[in-house]
């Protein structure tokens, strides 16, 4: 066991400290939360600034245009940005843990050298269009049909709390192929362009009061045969290889701002005389072993996906469960420290404690995280 | 950063496994409950194993091995419910005779405790306490003239832990050598490393159970509420485990504090989930399960409880 970076992935860390020290004073203001296109340019602009400095798509394997590097220097990185204060992944989120993966995955040379670079050059963003009204948890129960007409596919049905699908060039599309076949066997990956005639886009305004999703509404929309990614009808597949990098990454520098949020907690909450309260003392004490230990818990999953080559465990699983509950709980601490100020929107905590809420239902909820421990690691058997 | 186990580790950990499968399963478990007087022929045979000398140097006779690996040496204690003064042992190893090598058993006592325990009062031949300090009193190590200790029954919860309430323990022989912050730190860690096994084996034995007890016609491991229970122990046990591990590593006062506070409630929270998966048989004498309880319960309260756990790490948040 051993905790240690190595000289080589110092280096690293000393390279990438001394370039953000550099280029994060420059940085424009973060735009507001409701200023979907200032949020576009300001996502892509940073992205922008990675690729010219060589950190895009770090953990992408170097054939699809991205460093190859090692898991340890991929958490190197989330944890230094993080660290900074940089930009978080925002609007480039699909592009670069799932999309991309998966194009990286399993594409053809030609779909790769289209799609990958103007992911990694912060270019063109991505959405994900899995979830429907009636397939969210059950995704296979998916019911989108593409029906196919000389080289392309006609597309009808409609998606919903499909992220930044506003400012998104492209959706990873789940579609059914063939009605006919078993549920997972049926299935199709599409890549789609947003501006396809036939794509309508109604914005859903979420509890923290922003447009974060939205639902898509297709209507016959044409989208070439050539933009299938992987074979016709293996699209369950296909999204299932790369859905666990999703859980197994995306959280991974959120640890580190949630212990910065925890320190802040604790300071205000010694200004403000909260502190000689033993129960919020205590709950806080708590939290910090949390959030420590949810740090520890990230370099052991990040280790064992080293060890057995870059394939992320499922681990990711376990993670995703304490951790979604860990932030809902640092928020409602935040609550108690503010006292009266906990009913003020404007305050960052408590916009925090809204989006927290979703972190128990999006990417799978809890129940489904558990199902997926109970049976796959620990071998229970399926419910009926 | 490999934050995982070396071969060597691996090894070591599947050794105790081993070894305690071999010479301490359920029949040797049954028999310790009835009679909970430590098995002295198989302590010595775990010291000549290395399990209360792994950190002492190799030139003192010990295994010369680090803190990671004595944790790895309790967790598989913790999961096997081994009874007998472990955490001590390995503690005083080379500092009081005879203990290294299982021939002598020893005490380790807290004197900031109340009342101030001790375990296994019979059988341990010598009996250590360490006073923390005080204003005007300094911290300090002692030995106590084993004639000289007076105590009281105190009647245990846990049937594997036999205990006594010190009423005096007079500090005959200081043992200078021995670093008390040091010491308590890693009792908390040793300890936490027990809990950490105690927590992994109750959600195998839960999960075990859940496959093959039928109700309504299927094992009960297929309803999800049972399902969820499992999970969350499984949970539970990671999180500590990453925590335990860790402070192994690092040697952190506050890494440790917060390790043992998780690794508490893993121990706790999933005896008491592992209970409720076995329905009434858990409830009874005989199933393993209340002794796992039991014991948890026993270790949480001692070195670092949650509430010095807690205060230590709200302490240490913008300071
Ligand atoms: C902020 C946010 C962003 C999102 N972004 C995207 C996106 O970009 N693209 C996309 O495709 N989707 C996205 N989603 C959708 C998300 O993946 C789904 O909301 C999620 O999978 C749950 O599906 P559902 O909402 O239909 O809830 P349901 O599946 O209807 O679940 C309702 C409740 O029933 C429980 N439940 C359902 N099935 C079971 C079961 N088998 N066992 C036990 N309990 C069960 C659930 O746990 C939940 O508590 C997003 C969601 C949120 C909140």
């Amino acid at each position: 066991m051993d905790l240690a970076c190595t000289e080589e992935e110092e280096d690293f860390r000393a390279g990438l400290r001394a370039w953000l020290a550099k280029v994060l004073p420059a940085l424009p203001p973060k735009p507001a939360a409701t200023d979907w296109p200032g949020r576009r340019a300001y996502d892509t602009a940073w992205q922008r600034m990675l690729y010219d400095a060589g950190y895009a798509g770090l953990h992408w394997p170097v054939a699809a245009g991205g460093r190859g590097a090692t898991p340890t220097q991929h958490l190197i990185f989330l944890e230094e940005t993080e660290r900074a204060g940089a930009p978080y992944v925002g609007a480039n989120f699909v592009g670069l843990l799932h999309a991309g993966p998966t194009i990286a995955a399993e594409g053809t040379a030609a779909q790769r050298a289209r799609w990958l670079p103007p992911i990694l050059r912060g270019e063109e963003i991505w959405c994900q269009g899995f979830s429907e009204p009636d397939a969210g948890s059950d995704l296979a129960a998916l019911r989108t049909r593409a029906v196919r007409d000389g080289d392309d596919y006609v597309v009808t049905g409609s998606k919903i709390w499909t992220s930044h699908a506003e400012v998104a060039d492209w959706c990873e599309l789940l579609v059914r192929t063939d009605p006919a076949a078993p549920r997972h066997r049926g299935i199709s990956w599409l890549a789609m362009p947003m501006d396809a005639p036939g794509v309508t886009v109604r914005p859903l305004r979420t509890l923290a009061g922003s447009a974060e999703f939205a639902e898509v509404f297709l209507d016959e929309v044409r989208i070439p045969a050539a933009h299938r990614v992987g074979a016709e009808h293996d699209g369950w597949r296909v999204t299932m290889v790369t859905l666990s990098f999703e859980r197994g990454t995306a959280f991974v520098g959120e640890v580190v701002a949630c212990r910065r949020v925890l320190a802040g907690l604790a300071r205000a909450a010694r200004a403000n005389g909260r502190w000689d309260d033993a129960v919020l003392r205590r709950r806080l004490g708590r939290l910090n072993a949390e959030f420590a230990a949810l740090w520890r818990l990230t370099q052991w999953n990040v280790s064992a996906a080293q060890r057995s080559g870059g394939v992320p465990g499922a681990g990711g699983s376990v993670f995703k469960l304490r951790y979604s509950h860990a932030r809902q709980e640092l928020y409602d601490a935040a609550a108690e420290v503010l006292g009266g100020d906990a009913l003020d929107a404007d305050h960052p905590w408590v916009a925090d404690r809204l989006s927290a809420l979703s972190y128990t239902i999006a990417a799978g909820t809890s129940q489904i995280q558990r199902n997926i421990v109970a049976e796959r690691i620990l071998g229970l058997p399926k419910g009926r | 950063m490999d934050f995982q186990l070396t071969d060597d580790q691996a090894a070591l950990r599947d050794g105790a496994r081993d070894l305690l499968t071999g010479r301490f399963g359920p029949e040797r478990l049954r028999a310790a409950v009835g009679a909970p007087v430590p098995d002295r022929g198989l302590w010595r045979e775990l010291a000549a194993a290395g399990f209360l000398a792994v950190r002492l140097p190799e030139a003192a006779g010990g295994v010369g091995l680090g803190l990671p690996e004595a944790v790895l040496v309790c967790e598989e204690a913790g999961r096997a419910l081994l009874p007998g003064p472990l955490v001590a042992g390995q503690l005083l190893a080379g500092a009081v005779d005879g203990v290294a090598t299982g021939e002598r058993l020893a005490a380790l006592c807290d004197g900031a405790a109340d009342p101030v325990l001790c375990e296994f009062p019979d059988a341990c031949a010598e009996v250590v306490v360490l006073d923390r300090g005080a204003p005007g009193r300094a911290a300090g190590a002692y030995r106590c003239a084993p004639g000289a200790v007076t105590r009281a029954p105190f009647a245990s919860v846990d049937p594997l832990t036999p205990l006594a309430r010190l009423t005096g323990y007079p500090r005959t022989a200081p043992l200078p050598a021995l670093d008390v912050p040091r010491l308590y730190r890693e009792a908390a860690l040793l300890t936490a490393a027990e809990q950490l096994g105690s927590a992994a084996r109750t959600v195998e034995a839960a999960v075990a159970y859940a496959r093959q007890r039928t109700q309504f016609g299927a094992p009960i491991g297929s309803f999800q509420a049972v399902k969820h229970l499992c999970a969350g122990m499984l949970v539970r046990a990671e999180l500590a485990r990453a925590a335990v591990y860790a402070a192994a590593v690092t040697g952190d006062a506050l890494d440790i504090a917060g390790a043992k506070l998780l690794a508490d409630e893993a121990a706790v929270r999933n005896a008491r989930d592992c209970l409720q998966v076995h329905g009434g048989m858990g409830f009874t004498w005989e199933a393993e399960v209340h002794l796992h309880l039991k014991r948890a319960w026993l270790r949480a309260e001692r070195w670092c409880r949650a509430r010095e756990a807690e205060e230590r790490l709200a302490d240490a948040l913008a300071g």
